[in-house]
């Protein structure tokens, strides 16, 4: 199959389907295989990959409460130390059952969530009432972030997806650069997985889940303690945050700063 | 040997704007034997009616298991359903692989329809020669689809395809609003009665004459994956079903025959289009 894709043989067949495809009536030609890139030919310089991550956010906080999840995120998008851009949302509404935080590589984030978007639309053409879940998406997101990083050439990214599944039921879980997954009632990316989620844990009710008036309570203290003590972090966030009856992103909200106990700090 | 001139190809129209391949290809449907789809509000049922081709062979298979929310029965060419179910579990695997749940199965019908479709529009291709019922349980419920060869499907209440299948469509319909509030014992039950109505007349008349005949039956729903019910389960059933027979129908229902439509039409005009008998679900 590759020889189709050197550029010097002509293929043997043309203006024909793949053996499964459906045929292309008014095609007329079968559009060229878009293949991965490290799989094609190698440009003067060789084949190319992303090897770090440029542009980054931080922190992504999940809660899992009795009627559904929030998301919350920080509006910072950094450019390594520098605060490059301070106002961009990183949670998205993905459908009316779908939220999802961004944190890591922004520019892997907006690829994926371009995808993700195409995704949705295919689904609304259908027009059948079937929308994609929660659990779905994450698993969707597990295979195309492990194949990716099988082919050496990884998504440096690290989600947080959460929503409510068909039974109305929540979902909270996270899929990182590797394909790695994991559900919790609380999930996070960045410095929020070493500030925030020991908060939320050392506060979760034995027995029972949050509420959603504890949930955002929760958020609103962890947001505080990471603009305080991550340095790559800004004072405003969006909060997502989803139930049966649809999905929002809300905010952004604006971290109650007090600064009048820096005055009693000495030594620096 | 051919019914007219116009017959030679699929993509050949005929000036009545028919396509006489297609129309024969639905004409294979009504060779094979009876299958009887039907659901409550909880589960689909598939029931499948097959006869040994001699005394020393078994039947073949009626009811293909596609995946655990999934089934089909066909009646027609197997060789050409079993090209079909292969694309359907392989479709179906894809999907569980991808996404971790099951194909919704209003979607893998339409794309299932897509693939038959192409077949009927192309020169150096035949339709498939076999019809499906299919049964299959999704966050929307329980659906029984039937597929045609010309591509068409509709999403039914119940129906009933293969030889002498009208007969069973008869009792389908008249128990029609019975269907949705029956417990899950009864559906089935249902669904036996029915295809018991498509046995030739001596045969239903002939007890023992009908035990040559195998009936398979086949479950899905909420919590109960797709399941071909044992010899054991299904005595239960036939029990219950034998209490259920109603005088059996009158010969004139007993034929493959297109149905009157009632417009000032030839009689000997050839194959009718294809009529749907039973009420299928309203598309919201």
């Amino acid at each position: 199959m590759l020889n189709n894709y050197n550029g010097l043989a002509q293929p043997f067949w043309q203006n024909g389907p793949a053996p499964g495809q459906f045929y292309h009536f008014t095609g007329g030609q079968q559009q060229i295989q878009n293949l991965p890139r490290e799989l094609t030919t190698a440009g003067p310089y060789g084949t190319q990959r992303n090897t770090a991550r440029i542009t980054t956010g931080s922190s992504v906080l999940g809660i899992r409460f009795d009627g559904g999840v929030m998301i919350a995120a920080d509006t910072m998008v950094s450019y390594g130390s520098l605060s490059r851009y301070q106002s961009i949302d990183r949670v998205f509404k993905i459908n009316e059952k779908i939220l999802l935080g961004g944190g890591d590589d922004f520019a892997d984030i907006q690829s994926i969530k371009r995808t993700i978007d195409q995704k949705m639309i295919a689904d609304q053409c259908r027009a059948d009432e079937i929308e994609m879940k929660p659990t779905e998406l994450a698993m969707w997101l597990t295979r195309v972030l492990y194949n990716r990083r099988t082919r050496m050439n990884p998504l440096f990214i690290d989600v947080v997806v959460g929503g409510v599944n068909a039974e109305g039921k929540p979902f909270l879980g996270n899929v990182d650069l590797r394909g790695r997954f994991y559900e919790d009632f609380v999930v996070a990316t960045g410095f929020a997985r070493h500030l925030a989620i020991p908060l939320v844990r050392e506060s979760k009710p034995a027995g029972r889940e949050f509420t959603a008036e504890e949930a955002s309570n929760l958020i609103r203290k962890c947001m505080e303690v990471l603009y305080y003590r991550d340095t790559r972090n800004t004072s405003k966030y969006t909060v997502g945050v989803c139930t049966p009856s649809g999905s929002v992103v809300e905010g952004p909200y604006k971290v109650d700063e007090n600064w009048s106990f820096a005055s009693t700090i000495k030594g620096y | 040997m051919f019914r007219n001139q116009y017959d030679s190809d699929v993509t050949v129209w005929s000036p009545q704007g028919r396509l006489h391949q297609v129309e024969y290809a639905m004409e294979a449907v009504k060779l094979g034997t009876t299958t009887v789809g039907l659901k409550n509000r909880s589960i689909a049922v598939l029931v499948a009616l097959s006869k040994p081709t001699s005394e020393v062979s078994v039947s073949q298979r009626k009811v293909i298991p596609i995946d655990d929310h999934l089934g089909i029965s066909i009646a027609g060419i197997t060789a050409d359903a079993r090209v079909l179910s292969r694309y359907l579990r392989s479709e179906c695997l894809n999907y569980k692989h991808t996404y971790e749940s099951t194909y919704p199965v209003s979607r893998l019908i339409t794309n299932l329809g897509n693939k038959m479709q192409t077949t009927t529009q192309r020169y150096d291709r035949r339709p498939y020669g076999v019809g499906l019922l299919v049964a299959g349980y999704d966050e929307k419920g329980p659906h029984i689809y039937q597929v045609m060869p010309s591509a068409n499907f509709y999403d039914c209440k119940a129906y009933s395809i293969g030889s002498r299948s009208q007969s069973a469509r008869t009792y389908l319909e008249s128990n029609l609003a019975s269907f949705a509030d029956s417990s899950n014992d009864e559906i089935i039950a249902h669904g036996i009665v029915a295809i018991k109505r498509s046995l030739p007349t001596d045969e239903n008349q002939g007890k023992e004459n009908a035990a040559q005949y195998d009936i398979t039956v086949a479950i899905v729903g909420k919590g109960q994956p797709f399941k071909i019910l044992s010899k054991e389960e299904m005595k239960k059933y036939e029990e219950l079903a034998s209490k259920k027979i109603l005088p059996a129908p009158s010969p004139a229902d007993d034929d493959d025959q297109p149905r009157p439509s009632g417009s000032g039409e030839q009689p000997d005009e050839g194959p009718r289009d294809p009529q749907v008998a039973v009420a299928t679900e309203e598309r919201r």
